[in-house]
């Protein structure tokens, strides 16, 4: 399978960059993930998960920890079993007590951070982590490619199958109850999702940027969107463009792909930004 | 009140509500008689919205709900239901067609409305003077706008008891009478029974046929004038009853 896109890979981009196998697995890796952050990003965006999905990215220290501790031979299977944990934590203590989520989220985010590194520094080891804040694309592993696949089709699929649901939990958990949608499910469902999609894009894009990279692409996307249709067709749109240039322009600059893909989204979400400001002026005219 | 109860759609008995510790409502007694129109009053923190959530069967609750619909015993009707506010960002990417279709609909939003499904929603709109509304961005709709959407959308499919929670807060006054009339052709149109709480004590009560005042449990109970002549009404809203009333309409200059 990897044989066939190496050789297309040959065939259609005959550009110096494109000989090196490192960067044919990147382009692949960046074609797979990227459709996956503009979706799994439009819900995080429309449920306000923001800081939801940036306490997930900065537990992958913790995760890690938790990994060599159990002794899980792949650090990503204690770090994905970590975050689902998190993740489902987080959720049911949202729905169980009445103090502010926000700062909840806050209190979730120090100890998470501050347990890993902790754990990762005695000894004064912590060095050999480093990559993982700031991720490297370049190395992703061959096999990596297949999970990848594998993960991004789980999520399109989950999203075809939820989307109703999600939007209407978005709109009013109340409204959805009455629905007889269980919102409790689905919001811990996608907290799984999530969960595994940080989880297993940590290594690649870093722990200080996978948080960007979720919600830019859907944050440029809503400032051009009528319906919801149009806001995940622009955010994977938004996300797959970004992530192609930046990774192009990192690899021309010598430079970390993961920021330089988020700089790009950045840009897109200034560019979106003017235009919604620009059609608001001119509905109210 | 309707003590035998022949045509009653709905008998709640000794409902009780508890919250985070605090006792939100208690012995809560009401019968809901088909094609009635019940107005629940009462100030901020009375319970209004708790004894939604507990008939919609979202809080746990104590006490006995039963509901007849159609000669049949049943213990959950077919509920429509008006929240009072969104979880909303006025830049929302979500249409008014996405919104109603994520409700109404088991297909998925993503591979567009089917033209029943459409053809459904448009009558609906059409129901509540909002046809023109479809393609709009919910965040962009006018509080009365907005309350009609959704007052459309709890219609379909038709439901046994409507329950509207202070569906007017934000709505001008003449977005107000026009809501309230619809609700009321509704009603009578569609052979449904509606729980509505309000704050606009004076606006719902040539519409309501019955009353109740709620302050943690049944205050005062029947029809619109009796509760509102009721001196109870005073006790229980205090001096600011006149601003309630007056500010919630929308009439600040009054």
């Amino acid at each position: 399978m990897l044989e066939l896109w190496y050789r297309l890979v040959d065939f259609a981009l005959p550009f110096e960059w494109a000989h090196y196998a490192f960067m044919k697995n990147a382009l692949l890796a960046v074609l797979l993930s990227a459709p996956l952050f503009g979706l799994v990003g439009t819900v995080v965006v429309t449920n306000r998960m923001a800081f939801f999905s940036d306490v997930l990215g900065h537990s992958a220290l913790t995760g890690i920890a938790a990994g060599l501790w159990l002794g899980t031979g792949d650090p990503l299977v204690g770090m994905i079993a970590f975050m689902i944990v998190l993740s489902v934590l987080i959720t049911l203590f949202k729905t169980a007590t009445r103090a502010s989520y926000d700062t909840v989220l806050g209190v979730f985010f120090g100890a998470v951070t501050a347990a890993g590194i902790v754990l990762l520094s005695r000894g004064g080891g912590f060095a050999k982590f480093t990559p993982y804040l700031i991720g490297d694309i370049l190395a992703v592993e061959p096999s990596r490619l297949y999970t990848l696949a594998a993960l991004s089709s789980a999520a399109a699929l989950y999203w075809f199958c939820l989307a109703n649901k999600l939007v209407l939990i978005s709109v009013s958990p109340v409204l959805a109850f009455s629905r007889r949608v269980p919102a409790l499910w689905v919001q811990l469902s996608f907290g799984v999702l999530l969960a595994v999609v940080v989880g297993f894009s940590v290594r690649l894009v870093g722990i200080l940027m996978i948080n960007s990279l979720l919600i830019l692409p859907a944050a440029a996307a809503r400032n051009l969107a009528r319906n919801v249709r149009e806001f995940t067709t622009w955010s994977v749109a938004i996300s797959l463009v970004c992530g192609v240039a930046g990774l192009l322009a990192s690899y021309y600059w010598g430079a970390a792909a993961g920021a330089t893909i988020v700089l790009f989204a950045a840009c897109f979400y200034g560019v979106s930004a003017v235009y919604a400001w620009v059609e608001q002026r001119g509905g109210r005219r | 009140m309707t003590e035998a109860c022949g045509h009653c759609c709905a008998r709640i008995e000794n409902l009780g509500v508890r919250l985070g510790g605090a006792q939100v409502l208690e012995g809560v007694r009401l019968h809901l008689n088909c094609r009635e129109l019940l107005a629940v009053i009462g100030p901020n923190g009375a319970g209004k919205t708790t004894l939604m959530r507990a008939l919609l069967g979202e809080v746990p609750y104590t006490g006995t709900l039963q509901f007849k619909i159609g000669g049949e015993m049943r213990s959950r009707p077919r509920m429509g239901y008006v929240p009072q506010t969104l979880n909303l960002e006025t830049d929302s990417p979500i249409s008014v067609l996405d919104m109603m279709v994520s409700a109404t609909s088991r297909r998925s939003l993503w591979l567009g409305v089917s033209r029943k499904t459409r053809k459904t929603l448009e009558e609906g709109l059409a129901a509540v003077s909002a046809a023109h509304l479809l393609k709009k961005k919910i965040g962009s709709l006018s509080g009365g706008e907005l309350q009609r959407v959704l007052l459309a959308m709890a219609m379909i499919p038709r439901p046994d008891v409507l329950l509207l929670d202070e569906p007017v807060s934000g709505v001008d006054v003449n977005g107000l009478s026009l809501f309230y009339s619809i609700v009321s052709r509704l009603k009578t149109e569609n052979d449904i029974s509606i729980i509505m709480a309000t704050h606009d004590l004076a606006g719902i009560a040539p519409y309501a046929d019955r009353m109740i005042l709620l302050n943690r449990t049944i205050v005062a109970e029947g029809t619109p004038r009796e509760v509102l002549s009721d001196r109870k009404l005073l006790e229980t809203f205090g001096p600011s009853l006149w601003n309630v009333s007056k500010w919630e309409t929308g009439c600040t200059h009054a």
